[in-house]
């Protein structure tokens, strides 16, 4: 961990912050614990003895056409509230109508993850003034939610897999957008995605972790996109998640007090800002002080999270059924014309993968890990065979290559009929792995496909007799080492196997130059 | 249960409501008088009831997803206090 | 007969003929507008030009027999419905500079059966009143008698029509809004089913309660503008969708052994006598229809004043916060931040009685408690709907008496809200039930007109109309008009 983080509740005089309230918390404080900015940390800290508790609320944007109540198209990247008509401007005198593919998607969503579908639901407002907030309230879902108690299976690095309660999901609209850039001083408003179908699910406090909590977090994000019922794009905000962390001291039988991270848009960051805050707060607790339940923002810029509420208001949502809608009631049939569409999920698909393409648990869980990186893999698969061969090259190359440009493996320059065509050239010998390499980043800068690039670049491997020819100068010049193989010193061989792979500047392919050694050295 | 000013005040802020200081008495006695009206209904034993949002035993029709509006921002913010770029401007939003 | 003496159904029965011209019965109209409504203040906004284009409209179309049953018929709003292109206030400072980009469906469905708008009516804020006292366009004045009120909210609508500043008008009604001063001004008033009559565009007040009906001045003239204003539409999720009435085919049915149910607690303490004695007389002329009379119990009446003071303020205090100087309406000068905008727009813009509703209702919805006063109306709500479920097993109709006063002094209970909530005491229970009901002329107790309730089942509107039209058949009280304003 880092040391020395000081406490500190807000940056002082570093002007005004911009925060957003109207999200749900129970009690709203903020009090600074006895710790003053610049105390030191006590010497000498067992974080051993502590448990993290987290339990995350995810936001999905549900990948509807229109939004929840209207019907505003929720495209993203219009011009500012050219998306946003009578009803998701809370003009005076309008009304909502629920939008029926937001349901099924929210079924299909509860499907997936087993869990019970309300057969009455209940869509409720939670009022409070923003200006973002059209109407001065939300309607979202509170009492009865559509989706209520369901599970998800998470898989960790050392290969144990945990599975983690989900409380419910309920369905809700989104809010507009403030822009704090100066417009004369003011706030501009942006209400286009103000009505914007959402599912929010809410996790049990079962996380242990911020490993586990970004384990839970990435099998939602594949789980909806396997679903089709969220597009998963986080930097539009499609996928968001707030994060409930507590800490304790082991086995102690109740949670320590909470705080709810905010503002949480990658899986980078929900690791960073958990560790941040748990550090935080076991800070205060290991100091004395009280840990206070309030709501928190991460700013990912100075990695650190701060409070997000003046003390003077605590938050009072009023929540009631909204009168102006009635209860949403799912029957079995509902449920069943959508259970016939659920694709295949990826628990089903890891173990498929591993008994049809013989892979390893490994591979299969992060092929399948996300539904386009599973399509992709299959689609190579159908054209070169070679499933071990494709695995490993989609899982250390291909993937590699896209989280370093932090690109999608839908956006990936290499398609998986190019990836296909290279494989099938290595597995047919017409190029060593050394050259695969240079073809894959050749396609990778668009260079076309691998036989344009083969033949443009005049990639062979060396013929059998060039190799033999120096393999036979190499056992001549080296009697000493070829001796010492002789005698049993196996690792001698690496020594030649490399000689070879630099005297034929790599065109050897290593395979055939390892076999060809193991026979003319026996001889 | 009588409102008394402190709790007007807290009241009327989470209504966004401005009163007047000399209004708050008034408001306070009024409050509580329809509060004293409404309380009758503790007369009447309620346990069993099944609460009622709804005056019809009716469910919500659900919409296709279809997109129906257009663009109508320039008529949407010819009736809009201060607009600037196609945003609704608002005083810094600042806490 | 001079054209401002017909009802809607003679007036569309001369367009038909020709014996006058659409033009000329608008005209005739706004011309009495501009007589008398200097007295009354009925109007917030008169649209003459646009009225005399439409009347052109509904005279081209008359001539070329392409017409509806009442085009060419003027009408007027309350201004509670949004209209495109004209102001919509809602009786407040807050919408003074609203103009709705879009047109109610119950205007929308008016333009398209060729009524002529003839303006928008007054009202209490918001609809938040029993006197339309609270309009910041000032107070309305009864007809019968201008030092008294028209009743509220629709006390606009009631004023117009019973001085035939036109021949019909719109109403809403929340919790007695179009009985009530229909009562007060000797007029037929009918607030159906809800769910029958679209909401949409409609400015809410309180959604679970709020259904829009006709103020008029028969019961037929009822059924005709009923025709146009009801029918489903996919823009209300409560709107319903039900096989469509013609609401007057039966108004001429029998009234032979009709059983009319007669609520104690609707005849006890609290009811003038001169009123109550109007209602008797009223109750008599039935029998002679061949009614038969049955003493019915709804036990818990005396809690829909305290159930309504909790459930119409909880959904107002959340219906009106859009009402916030952002995006219309509206907005207080040089606010300093966020906060002095919200308060001070909402704080200038809002007039007393809506303040202490929205006030009411935060407070009844806000962390502890709401089990206490919101959850507990609900249930009150449940109760006072079933007790007309057991009644309705045993009566067609429920009569009684629609105000327990004949309409009061202006001013006279300004100050004390309570008083003016309980002039709503027989109309609230209905619009908890979502029943369907009517105000019907009954008589005058001191010169000044009483109301006889209706109550019918849930989607009973022909046979509430089919009862009011039968009685106006062998009474004359609706036709009476002020003095004054002939």
């Amino acid at each position: 961990m880092e040391v020395g983080i000081h406490y500190a509740p807000a940056p002082q005089g570093s002007g005004a912050r911009i925060v957003k309230p109207g999200w749900r918390v129970d009690a709203i404080s903020v009090v600074n614990p006895n710790l003053q900015p610049g105390d030191s940390q006590q010497v000498g800290t067992d974080f051993m003895e502590w448990e993290t508790v987290i339990g995350l609320e995810i936001h999905t944007q549900l990948a509807t056409r229109s939004k929840i109540f209207s019907g505003a198209s929720i495209a993203f990247g219009a011009e500012p509230n050219t998306q946003a008509c009578a009803v998701d401007l809370g003009l005076p005198g309008v009304l909502p109508v629920l939008n029926k593919e937001a349901v099924r998607m929210a079924i299909k969503f509860g499907l997936a993850v087993g869990a019970q579908i309300a057969p009455k639901s209940i869509f409720a407002r939670k009022n409070y003034f923003y200006p973002d907030l059209p109407k001065g309230y939300q309607i979202s879902q509170y009492e009865l939610p559509v989706v209520g108690k369901g599970k998800l299976t998470i898989e960790l690095e050392d290969g144990s897999s945990k599975t983690i309660g989900i409380t419910r999901a309920h369905l809700e609209e989104d809010a507009g957008k403030s822009l704090h850039e100066d417009f004369h001083g003011m706030t501009g408003i942006d209400l286009n995605r103000a009505g914007t179908p959402l599912l929010e699910i809410v996790s049990e406090p079962d996380m242990r972790s911020a490993k586990e909590a970004v384990a839970y977090m990435k099998k939602i994000h594949s789980l909806v996109r396997y679903l089709e019922i969220c597009d998963g794009n986080m930097q539009e905000g499609s996928f968001r998640c707030d994060a409930n962390v507590s800490v304790r001291k082991k086995g102690a039988p109740e949670f320590g007090t909470r705080a709810e991270l905010k503002n949480i848009n990658s899986f980078r960051f929900v690791e960073r800002a958990i560790n941040f805050e748990v550090e935080r707060q076991i800070d205060i607790l290991e100091s004395g002080g009280k840990v206070v339940q309030e709501t928190r923002l991460y700013d990912a810029n100075k990695h650190e999270t701060r409070s997000m509420r003046s003390k003077e208001e605590a938050m009072d949502y009023r929540y009631f059924p909204d009168p102006d809608l009635l209860p949403l009631a799912i029957n079995a049939q509902d449920i069943q014309a959508v259970r016939e569409t659920l694709p295949e999920l990826p628990d089903a698909k890891k173990q498929r993968f591993m008994q049809a393409f013989g892979l390893s648990d490994y591979d299969a869980a992060i092929l399948t890990g996300d539904r386009d990186l599973a399509n992709y893999f299959e689609t190579v698969v159908k054209t070169a065979g070679e499933a071990k061969l494709a695995a490993n090259w989609i899982i250390s190359e291909l993937s590699g290559r896209l989280n370093k440009e932090d690109k999608l493996i839908t956006d990936s320059p290499i398609s998986a009929a190019h990836l296909a065509g290279m494989l099938q050239r290595l597995t047919a010998g017409a190029i060593t792995s050394k050259m695969a390499k240079e073809v894959f980043d050749a396609m990778w800068n668009g260079e076309g496909d691998a036989d344009t690039i083969i033949e443009k670049r005049g990639l062979k491997p060396a013929d059998n007799s060039a190799v033999e020819k120096i393999i036979d100068e190499l056992i001549a010049n080296n009697a000493g080492q070829v001796e010492q193989y002789r005698a049993g010193k196996d690792k001698v061989l690496g020594f030649f196997v490399g000689q070879v792979m630099k005297l034929s500047q790599g065109k050897a392919d290593p395979a055939q130059v390892n076999k060809l050694l193991l026979e003319k050295l026996k001889k | 249960m009588t409102l008394d000013a402190d709790k007007v005040k807290k009241i009327a802020q989470l209504a966004r409501l401005d009163i007047d200081a000399s209004a708050i008495p008034g408001y306070a006695t009024n409050l509580s008088n329809i509060l004293q009206l409404v309380e009758q209904m503790n007369a009447v034993s309620t346990e069993q009831v099944e609460p009622m949002a709804h005056p019809l035993d009716a469910t919500q029709r659900l919409r296709e997803d279809v997109v129906t509006e257009t663009n109508q921002r320039d008529q949407f913010q010819a009736i809009a206090p201060q607009v600037d770029a196609g945003l609704y401007l608002v005083p810094k939003v600042i806490e | 007969m001079s054209l401002y003496r017909k009802s809607l159904a003679e007036l569309a029965a001369g367009l038909h003929t020709k014996q006058f011209s659409s033009v000329e019965v608008t005209q005739h109209f706004l011309d009495r507008i501009a007589k008398h409504d200097k007295t009354l203040n009925s109007f917030v906004s008169i649209t003459a030009e646009q009225a005399l284009a439409q009347a052109k409209q509904a005279d081209a179309q008359l001539a070329k027999g392409s017409m509806a049953a009442l085009t060419g018929v003027p009408l007027a709003q309350k201004d509670i419905f949004c209209t495109q292109g004209v102001k919509t206030s809602c009786g407040s400072k807050m919408l003074d500079n609203f103009i709705a980009p879009y047109d109610a469906t119950v205007v929308s469905k008016c333009k398209q059966a060729g009524l002529v708008m003839l303006g928008k009516l007054n009202m209490d804020e918001f609809a938040m009143g029993s006197s339309n006292e609270t309009s910041y366009y000032g107070p309305v004045k009864n007809p019968w008698d201008t030092t008294r009120v028209p009743g509220g909210s629709s006390g606009g609508s009631a004023a117009a029509v019973a001085a035939r500043l036109t021949p019909a008008a719109t109403g809403t009604d929340t919790g007695g809004s179009i009985r009530q001063p229909a009562a007060l001004c000797n007029l037929t008033g009918l607030k159906p089913t809800y769910g029958l009559v679209s909401r949409w565009g409609m400015i809410a007040f309180a959604s679970s309660l709020d259904q829009a009906g006709p103020i008029t001045q028969t019961a037929e003239d009822a059924a005709l503008l009923l025709n146009t204003m009801v029918g489903f539409d996919d823009k209300d999720s409560t709107s319903l969708n039900r096989p469509t009435v013609n609401y007057t085919a039966s108004l001429k049915d029998s009234l032979q052994g009709l059983r009319i149910g007669l609520p104690k607690e609707y005849f006890a303490a609290g009811l003038n006598s001169d009123v109550a004695k109007v209602i008797e007389t009223a109750i008599a002329e039935y029998k002679k229809l061949g009614a038969t009379i049955t003493d019915i119990s709804l036990p818990n009446s005396h809690l829909s004043v305290p159930a309504y003071y909790v459930i119409a303020p909880a959904e107002c205090s959340s219906n009106l916060s859009r009402f916030d100087g952002v995006r219309f309406g509206y907005r207080c000068n040089d606010p300093k931040d966020l906060n002095d905008l919200y308060q001070r727009s909402r704080g200038e813009g809002f007039g007393a009685e809506v303040k202490r509703r929205i006030m009411i209702g935060t407070y009844a919805l806000s962390a502890g408690y709401y089990d206490a006063y919101y959850l507990k109306a609900q249930k009150v709500r449940r109760l006072i709907s079933d007790d007309f479920k057991r009644a309705f097993e045993k009566v067609d109709v429920i009569m009684g008496p629609t105000s327990p006063n004949t309409a009061f002094k202006l001013g006279e209970h300004s100050d004390d809200p309570i008083t003016m909530y309980l002039c709503d005491i027989y109309t609230i229970a209905v619009n908890l039930a979502g029943l369907p009901g009517m105000s019907i002329p009954a008589g005058f107790a001191h010169n000044l007109p009483v109301g006889l309730q209706l109550v019918g089942n849930y989607f009973s509107e022909a046979k509430l109309l089919n009862i009011a039209h039968q009685y106006q058949q062998v009474t004359n009280w609706h036709t009476q008009m002020p003095k004054g304003f002939e």
